[in-house]
């Protein structure tokens, strides 16, 4: 009987404790980022597909075509080609295709590349209802279409 | 002011019907905004200024689909059932009086009605589950009645005890009594049955599984048996049962405002009665959504042994108590 009274007790102590607890709770911010309309930010090594990426100075594109990515990329997913410009020692990059649909974002590309041309892009807003799309990423384009904006 | 008779019976029609509408339409955004701040999420905010078109645009996606009777199903009974689970609902807000001047019918055994008309829920609960033999719908069914049937029990003694020092079965009178400052309502009133408190807390618990509410919820009990009795419902006839369960929490909640908490007195002296008959009753609808969301649906057994080892021991003991205290006084 007295053990039955004790257990009583602490289940209405346990059901109390419970309502306080979800109640603390009514009181505070929600918690959620209204999506469409808010947006965390970033993490800084996020990482999206790769880009090209512009010398400050002069604004042209850094890369100089010399097939490292190509080379070391485990899933055979990038194609380069460049030419050499008039008067240039260095060759710059005509044709830069990325196929997303293979890419495991591995990040070796970035890493080989000697003239740190290639980034993580932060995009993420990626959707197409043609695989075509992701095939072959025009990475060239890409970087002018940047530009424009 | 006294209406005279047909237009009394029009306005009560029109307003009963209107503050069932507009309840149930208002308690599911208020239950969805009060869950998401449960859980710390912002709700509905998309149709309308901090989502308050959503019921309404709920009301139409409800309207414009087909009321679906499968071939199976008992045709008639189907079709009955909610309505059946909506009328009490209805019948039961004529005597709740929601100021000393707004009531739509002064009648001597209000309480009775109130009780009597609350039982036939569960009837049309089990007409739904039974013909639409479906076996979720029928084994909900048969726990809506065996668990409605269990807390009925406990309800109506701690009402019979209430009445035992009260006196009266006319709800406007049982109002009247607790007139003059917070002390006097019922819940409080120690001096005239040191077990009120606990008479309030058994008929809080008795009216959650009496509305089916969480954490009583056999009758839909989404987790187990799809949606339970309303599983082969479509379109409107899902709707009125949505609404049955919120009028049916308004009316609870009316009860347990006009027995315990004093009805309209107010307890500062301000505001017209009806504000505060209000006020306390959308804090009980609050309560029961506060409880909904805190605790987690209780099994089948546990929620009979509360009632038949717990409950009515309880009541009966209260029942017991208080006749006691009143003879030896």
């Amino acid at each position: 009987m007295v053990a039955a009274i004790k257990e009583f007790c602490l289940g209405l102590h346990s059901l109390a404790t419970g309502l306080a607890v979800t109640l603390e709770q009514f009181f505070r911010r929600p918690v959620t980022v209204h999506y469409p309309w808010e947006v965390l930010e970033l993490p800084a090594r996020y990482r999206g597909h790769i880009v090209l990426v512009r010398d400050e100075q002069t604004g042209r594109l850094r890369c100089i075509a010399c097939k490292m990515c190509e080379r070391i990329c485990p899933s055979d997913c990038i194609v380069v080609e460049g030419a050499k410009l008039p008067g240039e020692s260095r060759k710059s990059v005509t044709e830069f295709k990325l196929d997303f649909t293979k890419c495991s974002l591995c990040g070796l590309c970035v890493e080989v590349c000697p003239v740190d041309a290639l980034a993580f892009s932060k995009r993420y807003n990626l959707a197409s209802t043609r695989k075509a799309d992701y095939e072959s990423m025009d990475l060239c384009e890409l970087a002018k279409a940047g530009d424009a904006k | 002011m006294i209406l005279p008779e047909p237009y009394r019976l029009i306005a009560y029609l029109v307003g009963a019907l209107a503050f069932v509408g507009l309840n149930a339409a208002y308690l599911v955004w208020l239950e969805r905004k009060v869950a998401a701040r449960f859980q710390r999420r912002p709700g509905p905010t998309e149709v309308g200024p901090a989502g308050l078109l959503q019921p309404i645009a709920d009301g139409l996606k409800l309207l414009g689909k087909q009321f679906v009777v499968w071939p199976h199903a008992d045709r008639v009974l189907f079709r009955l059932a909610p309505a059946f689970v909506l009328a009490p609902a209805l019948m039961c807000l004529a005597v709740i009086p929601f100021g000393h001047a707004l009531c739509a019918r002064d009648f001597n055994l209000g309480l009775l009605l109130v009780f009597a008309f609350g039982s036939v829920n569960v009837l049309a609960i089990l007409l739904g589950g039974w013909a639409s033999r479906n076996k979720y719908s029928v084994i909900a069914a048969a726990r809506v009645v065996s668990q409605n049937v269990a807390y009925e029990i406990p309800m109506l003694l701690v009402v019979t005890t209430l009445l035992l020092t009260a006196g009266t079965m006319n709800l406007r009178e049982l109002v009247q009594q607790q007139a003059g400052g917070v002390w006097n309502w019922n819940l409080v009133k120690v001096w005239v049955n040191p077990l009120m408190p606990v008479l309030f807390l058994i008929f809080y618990v008795c009216m959650l599984a009496e509305t089916n509410r969480a954490p009583f919820d056999m009758a839909e009990a989404e987790s187990e048996l799809v949606a339970g009795a309303f599983t082969e419902y479509a379109g409107m006839g899902f709707g009125l049962f949505f609404m049955a369960e919120y009028a049916n929490i308004v009316v609870g909640a009316s009860v347990a405002t006009v027995l315990f908490l004093g009805g309209w007195h107010s307890p500062v002296g301000v505001m017209p009665g009806t504000f505060w008959f209000l006020v306390k009753l959308y804090a009980l609808v609050f309560s029961v959504m506060w409880v909904r969301w805190t605790f987690p649906r209780t099994q089948f057994y546990r929620l009979l042994n509360l009632s038949w080892k717990l409950l009515i021991p309880a009541g009966l003991g209260a029942l017991l108590f208080t006749a006691l205290i009143l003879k030896l006084r």
